[in-house]
């Protein structure tokens, strides 16, 4: 496929924010059953939430790049019964909402006690709305890999990982920026993203690479000789009809190098996995906040050069039809 | 035919013109503006079907190419630079006139009017014989003149036009040397049938592509071989005994005796027992045969004479005699299969099978359709008999400079098999079969070019013997492009390709007025494009242009129009009347005789003006005697009134148009001038076709009932049988002239060897001239071009929806060529002949014969050209091989000059070009090689079109282009 | 249930592109289409919105090569991946005669069905920005104004060598179902599922069948062309001796 800019801010953007949104409910959650000490400071979760709406507007903005017809973007909601895109133009605002409903929550410290239970824990309000909000994120990653994992006949996007690997990914960078946040504010609870973030990072690279490793190994259930119903060992496209270029030339194909694409393969492996892993084991150890946000813009630009390369190593099968350019 | 449809479009009938073949389209229109073509079902030609050319008309008509009013070179401008000025037409006719008038006045062969693929030959050729010039050719000699002229020398007819093969009944094709789709829907449709009905298609050809992709068999060929393939199938076919001895014997002349007396004058002519009481353009039926019973001479077509065919005898007197189907025999005994394998690169196992499946299919397959008919000698048939092996060539076997005798080996080998207007294999088409070679002559002589006169015979005909040729009393050609003459003896349709050469040189003369309508000749018309357009714009030491009046009529921005002086503005084919007359190439179907029109659909754009009426006016300022009154007063109004009103002759009731002639529209093929032709054709889907009764459908070369017909109705002057000329005493004329035994013309001295060698009676194999010319080590591949089914040469890169299917060109070839040379799939290479290079990109395809390398014609073109943007792909990526085709041969003694042509037909060798290929260097990739100074705008043409264009037929914004100019 | 479609016989077609330019031109002055745009139409690259393409591909080796010209335009799947991607329904197949269409009104250009097609059958329209693909000719072949064997997709009526059938799949007496069944017609990637309802019909090969006997024949004409010796009845013979 040819990467679109547009859908690689979006994914990456929403994802972080979903993360980043998770990211504040967990600690949230800690609190609340005092599985890590010390409250986070509420306005942390305000800020928070602020940069989980920036993250969301900034992508959902990006999106509206794609589409030929944005001012239509209304009607997009309309299949959710068959669509998954459908099902994203849904879930995308719901969660955007609740995270924001959970965030003013914090903001105006309103938050009642809704049930307390035997044991003495206290079910409040925002917990209960984060709970929402957590729930919708992580539908929404469901809903933003199943947009590809559901096409079947791409078949590097066909598979749970194409799920996991848009969750994992969207969880590391959300609890890099938490960590970041969590430095910022010198909080205690930097020490949990940080320790989740590692996870979230290594458990990412691991299915990144089985992804990678599945995907090399593909055997094509579409080969020249299913797309054309001729069964010879040696077929070859002299013309394909147009010889200017056509929309199947320009939006399925990125018309880079390989040696560029495996490029971009090793930078994103190295620039999402081991240098904001590397950053973070130093600046975790060494206290120092700045190597931690380093970790998560460099993290964040790996995620770009990911996405750019998920998309090109997509192999469509109606470009067995467009081989001679 | 109009009719009014409920969504308030008006539906129009009239023909097509985006390529030859003049199909019939139903033009919808809204709002004035074409909104639809699509092809009409009630034509005889395309059945409803269109191709994509057809279907695209749309953005012809509406093309930012189109010139919209006449143009004069600036004064301060040199040619080529494309600067103009408008001027009115008054102007434009007032400079014509005079000009013309004072040439006509003192040497009207100063005066050259030549003309592209138009379809009005019938009425340019009698302007330029009005005019006494006989500087006139139209694009037959760079086109097919080898297939018309080595056919119809030989059968009386000819592919395309005049005829074709019977698919319907046929269930062998054999498709030899024919680019692409040539003859395009008549024959996509009958392909299409005859395959479904499950017969098996041959395609021979260097290169598979269009029809070829179908065949069930593909057998790649060298270029410029295929008369030796012919060659060895003929051999193979006499010598397993598999020819159809009745037709032989009964419609050919292979059983005459020819004289073969070597101290006889007479020697190599057939034998005649009486001198014929009328000299005129047939076959005197005054020949012998040696009767088997008998064993002795006796008159042909005797009844109850049963012929050898081959043998040796003698004549009472001594004479030895031998029936030419001996000596065809003969000269093919050397032409066996292993001989042609080494030659053509096919194996000699496959072409013993070809010979063997065409012979038994003839014979095993035989078709008898149960009609009766009658030939010449009184003979009742009851059933017309078919050998189902049908063939089709073009310009694979023709545009080669031994393409003439190729083609006669193929014709007789169609002769051979018995399938000569027969069903399941070639049929005419009217107004063929006509006598071998037809009637019509031109002058012989310098005398007959007088000053205000006519010229004496057609500017074109078809010389029978050396006295017919048009050279004064050295031998040395009258006309501008040496036709008609030792150079080129039977160039009946001229040599275009060598006018702007032999008019800048001044060999044999220089011309004042050039009038080219509708040829690119800067271009891809054309051979050694670069030169020729140098000598468009050479001036002689005086600082005048070598070709001092350079006239160009196109309708469109063509490479052509920038080398004018004055540019005459055409309209296209929805603008204008137009007829496809039986005096040029009719649409005739093979069961009868079918004409057409063309009727505008639309107003004429800007100042555009049809070429047909700027003849008909300056014929009329000039006062031609065929287009003014005895007071020298103008006898037609426009176009249409001359279609109407002309005769051949006065009363012969014979005009451009057969159908509804008679005062009352009631009379068919003759009668006098209808003053409601025209309604009736717009009536009758603007064709006219007349189906005859099937007695007279086939045999016609020999069929009393269609030949007496066909003489009545005036398509030809005798009902004599029509034979075929298996061996071609035509061709032994002139060879006996050349080799001094004759009394008449005789070549001059430094001809004579060439005239001799080229002008057998009998087809044979020889190389193309360049071969023998140059270093076929060094040049070791063939380079060929073809016209693609989306394209008409040219005519379609100016056509937005055509040009996206083919936007620039690749040179073609099998990847062993690029191992060989060190460059891979894509690269830019050089592409070099003896005559120059040029640069171009390779792509490999294994659908090429190894030793060939090809393009497809004309995509190429010149930086801004036909209002191309330009950075278009066409000029940039595209390329034109015409640069490296000589249009003379190379390495020609000092002084002498020899066209790159057939030395009997003229018919440009555009084919025998070899080449080397190499890749470029690495600064040179990306582009192509040569390129010209950007062509600028024209005053009246529309506005550049930008980076957007939507097509919706009826709004009117595209029918808006033109206006605001 | 009617599921009508094109079936295309790759045995004649010569790759002529008179299907390309006649749906162009119908098409782009269709009703309620706005057009299909062409980009750069007289610059470099021109490149435009088509709803059918003939492309070209080689088979084999020299010298055993196969040129297949191949046209190729929406399928019109019966189980169409394209319709359920769609956020907004402006991709459907019609109930009533199984064509797959695209409501321009309500497409908002995010070409997702164009991913979900795996044949390439989609193109966004550059200007319109909004998804367009062969409707079959759907605003002419229910048009009772024109006569009834005119009331076919415009390429369909262009075809010279008539490679292209139109008819309902379904309905097992159609030509279109009669030409599947009895000359092979195939499905276009069939390993998806998405069954779809234009077929191809395969090549078909005739072979040269020359039987060697047919060489040797009892009625040759060249048995015709044996000379017998012309022998004088002066020579002397038996008859000048015996008795």
């Amino acid at each position: 496929m040819n990467p679109a800019f547009s859908v690689i801010f979006l994914t990456t953007l929403i994802g972080a924010g979903q993360g980043l949104f998770l990211a504040l409910y967990t600690s949230e959650v800690y609190n609340s059953f005092g599985i890590v000490g010390g409250t986070s400071p509420s306005h942390m979760y305000a800020t928070g939430i602020l940069v989980v709406m920036l993250l969301m507007g900034l992508g959902l903005f990006a999106s509206f790049f794609h589409l030929g017809r944005p001012e239509r973007a209304w009607r997009a909601a309309t299949m959710w019964r068959t669509s998954w895109l459908a099902r994203e133009v849904i879930v995308l605002p719901a969660f955007t909402g609740a995270a924001l409903v959970w965030g003013t929550l914090h903001y105006f410290g309103f938050d009642p006690v809704l049930v307390t239970n035997s044991a003495g824990t206290e079910f409040k309000l925002s917990l209960v709305v984060g709970f929402v909000a957590a729930l919708l994120a992580f539908l929404l990653y469901l809903c933003t890999g199943m947009i590809y994992a559901a096409v079947k006949f791409i078949q590097e996007w066909a598979t749970p990982l194409t799920v996991i690997n848009y969750t994992l990914l969207g969880l590391s960078s959300g609890f890099m920026l938490a960590a970041t946040l969590g430095g910022w504010y010198n909080s205690s609870i930097t020490n949990t993203y940080v320790l989740w973030a590692l996870v979230f990072t290594l458990l990412g690279f691991a299915s990144r690479m089985i992804a990678l490793r599945r995907n090399a190994r593909i055997k094509r259930k579409t080969t020249i000789c299913t797309a054309l119903g001729v069964r010879h060992q040696k077929i070859r496209q002299i013309s394909q009809g147009a010889m200017g270029g056509s929309f199947n030339t320009r939006e399925f194909f990125h018309h880079q190098s390989p040696q560029f694409v495996h490029a971009v393969k090793v930078f994103f492996l190295i620039m999402t996995f081991i240098v904001p892993v590397t950053l973070v084991v130093i600046g975790w150890n060494n206290t120092l906040f700045s190597l931690l946000a380093a970790a998560a813009v460099v993290q964040y630009v790996g995620l770009l050069a990911e996405r750019w390369f998920f998309f090109a190593q997509a192999n469509h099968p109606q470009n067995l039809y467009y081989q001679a350019t | 035919m109009t009719t009014q449809t409920n969504q308030a479009t008006e539906i129009k009938s009239t023909t097509c013109y985006m390529c030859a073949c003049r199909c019939g389209i139903n033009v919808h229109l809204k709002n004035g503006e074409v909104k639809y073509i699509e092809g009409n079902p009630d034509h005889p030609l395309n059945k409803g079907v269109i191709c994509a050319k057809g279907s695209s008309g749309i953005m012809k008509q509406y093309s930012p190419a189109r010139l919209t009013q006449p143009l004069k070179r600036k004064a301060n401008a040199t040619r080529g630079e494309g600067k103009f000025e408008p001027i009115t037409w008054d102007e434009a006719f007032d400079t014509l006139a005079t000009r013309l008038k004072h040439i006509r006045e003192t040497d009207p062969k100063k005066f050259g009017l030549f003309t592209g693929r138009d379809q009005m030959q019938a009425l340019t050729g009698l302007f330029a014989k009005q005019f006494g010039t006989p500087n006139y050719a139209a694009h037959g000699g760079f086109c097919s003149v080898n297939m018309a002229a080595g056919m119809i020398y030989t059968i009386g007819g000819s592919f395309w036009e005049f005829g074709g093969p019977d698919l319907h009944h046929a269930k062998l094709f054999v498709m030899i040397g024919t680019a692409e789709d040539h003859h395009s829907n008549p024959l996509k449709i009958e392909l299409g049938e005859f395959k479904r009905n499950g017969g098996r298609m041959i395609a021979i050809n260097p290169v598979r592509t269009g029809y070829a992709a179908v065949a069930d068999e593909w057998i790649p060929i060298r270029p410029g071989t295929d008369g030796a393939l012919l060659l060895a199938i003929t051999r193979e076919i006499i010598e397993q005994g598999l020819y159809d001895r009745d037709f032989v014997v009964n419609y050919t002349n292979g059983p005459e005796l020819v004289n073969m007396d070597p101290k006889s004058r007479e020697y190599g002519m057939f034998l005649r027992f009486e001198v014929p009481l009328e000299e005129g353009c047939f076959d005197p039926q005054n020949k012998l045969w040696w009767d088997r019973e008998l064993n002795k001479p006796i008159s042909t077509h005797t009844p109850g004479a049963d012929p050898f065919l081959t043998g040796e005898f003698k004549l009472k007197d001594g004479t030895p005699v031998k029936p030419s189907f001996q000596l065809l025999r003969e000269r093919v005994e050397s032409y066996t299969a292993e001989w042609a394998e080494g030659i053509t690169g096919i194996p000699a196992a496959t072409i013993k099978r070809l010979a063997h499946e065409m012979g038994i299919t003839a014979r095993d397959q035989k078709i008898e359709l149960p009609i009766a008919w009658t030939d010449v000698w009184g003979n009742e048939h009851e059933h017309v008999v078919g050998n189902p092996v049908a063939f089709h060539a073009m310009r694979g076997l023709a545009a080669h400079s031994n393409g003439f005798q190729s083609i006669r080996a193929l014709s007789i080998l169609m002769s051979l098999l018995g399938t000569i207007d027969r069903p399941g294999g070639f049929r005419h088409k009217a107004p063929y079969p006509r006598p071998i070679p037809p009637c019509p002559k031109t002058p012989n002589k310098p005398e007959d070019v007088k000053p205000n006169t006519p010229l004496e015979g057609v500017p074109l005909g078809w010389p029978a013997d050396p006295d017919d040729l048009f050279v004064d009393d050295k031998g040395e050609p009258v006309r501008i492009d040496k036709g008609f003459s030792w150079e080129y003896p039977l160039s009946v349709h001229g040599l275009m390709h060598n006018v702007i050469t032999n008019a800048w040189r001044g060999d044999p003369y220089k011309l004042d007025t050039l009038l080219i309508f509708m040829a690119n000749m800067a271009w891809n018309s054309s051979m050694n494009t670069s030169d020729v357009r140098d000598m468009l714009k050479d001036k002689d030491e005086n600082g005048e242009y070598k070709i001092p009046f350079l006239v160009v009529c196109d309708a469109f921005h063509s490479e052509m129009t920038a080398f004018a002086d004055l540019i005459l503005p055409d309209t296209t084919y929805l603008e204008r009347y137009d007829v496809m007359s039986m005096l040029d190439r009719p649409i005739s179907e093979y069961d009868g005789p079918v004409d057409s029109v063309r009727i505008p659909i639309l107003p004429v754009t800007g100042d555009c003006k049809p070429f047909q009426e700027v003849l008909i006016e300056l014929g009329s300022r000039l006062k031609f005697p065929a287009f003014t009154d005895k007071d020298g007063k103008r006898k037609y109004r426009d176009y249409p009134d001359f279609i109407v009103n002309f005769e051949t002759a006065p009363g012969s009731g014979i005009g451009f148009l057969s159908g509804w002639r008679g005062q009352n529209g009631q009379k068919t093929m003759r009668g006098e001038p209808n003053p409601n032709q025209w309604e009736q054709y717009a009536k009758n889907n603007c064709m006219h076709h007349h189906v005859m009764p099937k007695s007279y459908q086939y045999m016609r070369n020999w069929n009393a009932g269609y030949l007496q017909w066909a003489q009545s109705n005036g398509l030809t002057r005798h009902a004599e049988p029509i034979n075929i000329h298996l061996y071609s005493e035509v061709l032994h004329k002139f060879r006996r002239a050349a080799q001094g035994i004759s009394h008449g013309k005789q070549p001059p001295e430094r001809l004579r060897k060439r005239v001799e060698r080229f002008f057998d009676a009998l087809p044979f194999y020889y190389e193309p001239l360049e071969n023998e010319m140059i270093n076929k080590q060094e040049f070791p591949l063939s380079a060929l071009t073809q016209r693609p089914m989306a394209m008409y040469h040219s005519w379609d890169s100016q056509n937005a929806w055509l040009r996206q299917i083919h936007a620039h060109n690749y040179l073609h070839m099998h990847p062993s060529v690029g191992a060989k040379n060190g460059f891979d799939d894509g690269d830019w290479v050089w592409v070099e002949s003896v005559h120059g290079r040029v640069r171009c990109q390779a792509r490999f395809s294994q659908s090429v014969e190894p030793n060939t390398v090809w393009t497809w014609n004309a995509i190429g073109k010149a930086s801004g050209a036909w209002a191309l943007e330009k950075d278009a792909n066409e000029c940039q990526r595209g390329f034109l091989l015409n640069h490296i085709i000589g249009e003379e041969l190379p390495n020609q003694p000092e002084g002498q000059h020899y066209s790159n042509s057939d030395p009997l037909t003229g018919q440009a060798a555009w084919f025998d070009v070899r080449v080397k290929v190499y890749r470029a260097s690495d600064k040179e990739q990306g582009s192509t090689f040569p390129q010209f100074p950007t062509q600028p705008r024209y005053p009246g043409m529309a506005k550049p079109v930008g980076k957007w264009q939507t097509f919706i037929g009826g709004s009117g914004l595209f029918k808006n282009r033109f206006k605001g100019k | 249930m009617t599921q009508l479609a094109l079936v295309i016989d790759l045995n004649v077609c010569v790759g002529c592109s008179a299907c390309v330019t006649s749906c162009k031109e119908w098409n782009t002055s269709g009703e309620g289409g706005g057009g299909m745009v062409d980009m750069n139409p007289y610059g470099k690259d021109p490149t435009g919105t088509f709803f059918n393409r003939v492309q070209t591909f080689e088979v084999g080796e020299y010298p055993k090569t196969e040129t297949v010209h191949f046209p190729k335009s929406c399928l019109h799947c019966e189980d169409p991946p394209c319709v359920p991607v769609c956020p907004t329904g402006a991709s459907y197949k019609r109930k009533e005669d199984g064509i797959v269409l695209v409501d321009y009104d309500k497409c908002i250009g995010c070409k997702y069905c164009s991913w979900a097609c795996p044949y390439g059958a989609r193109e966004l329209d550059a200007k319109q920005k909004v998804m367009k693909k062969c409707t079959l000719c759907v605003d002419r072949i229910y048009d009772t104004s024109l006569p009834e064997e005119r009331r076919k997709p415009a390429c369909v009526l262009a075809c010279p060598t008539s490679a292209r059938l139109f008819g309902d799949v379904h309905d097992p007496d159609s030509a279109v179902s009669v030409a599947i069944a009895e000359r092979g017609g195939y499905q276009l990637q069939p390993e998806w599922g998405t069954r779809p309802a234009n077929h191809y019909l395969p090549r078909r090969k005739n072979h040269a069948n020359v039987d060697k006997e047919a060489l040797h024949r009892i009625d040759n004409p060249l048995k015709k062309e044996e000379q017998r010796p012309a022998v004088s009845s002066e020579l002397p013979s038996l008859d000048d001796f015996l008795f």
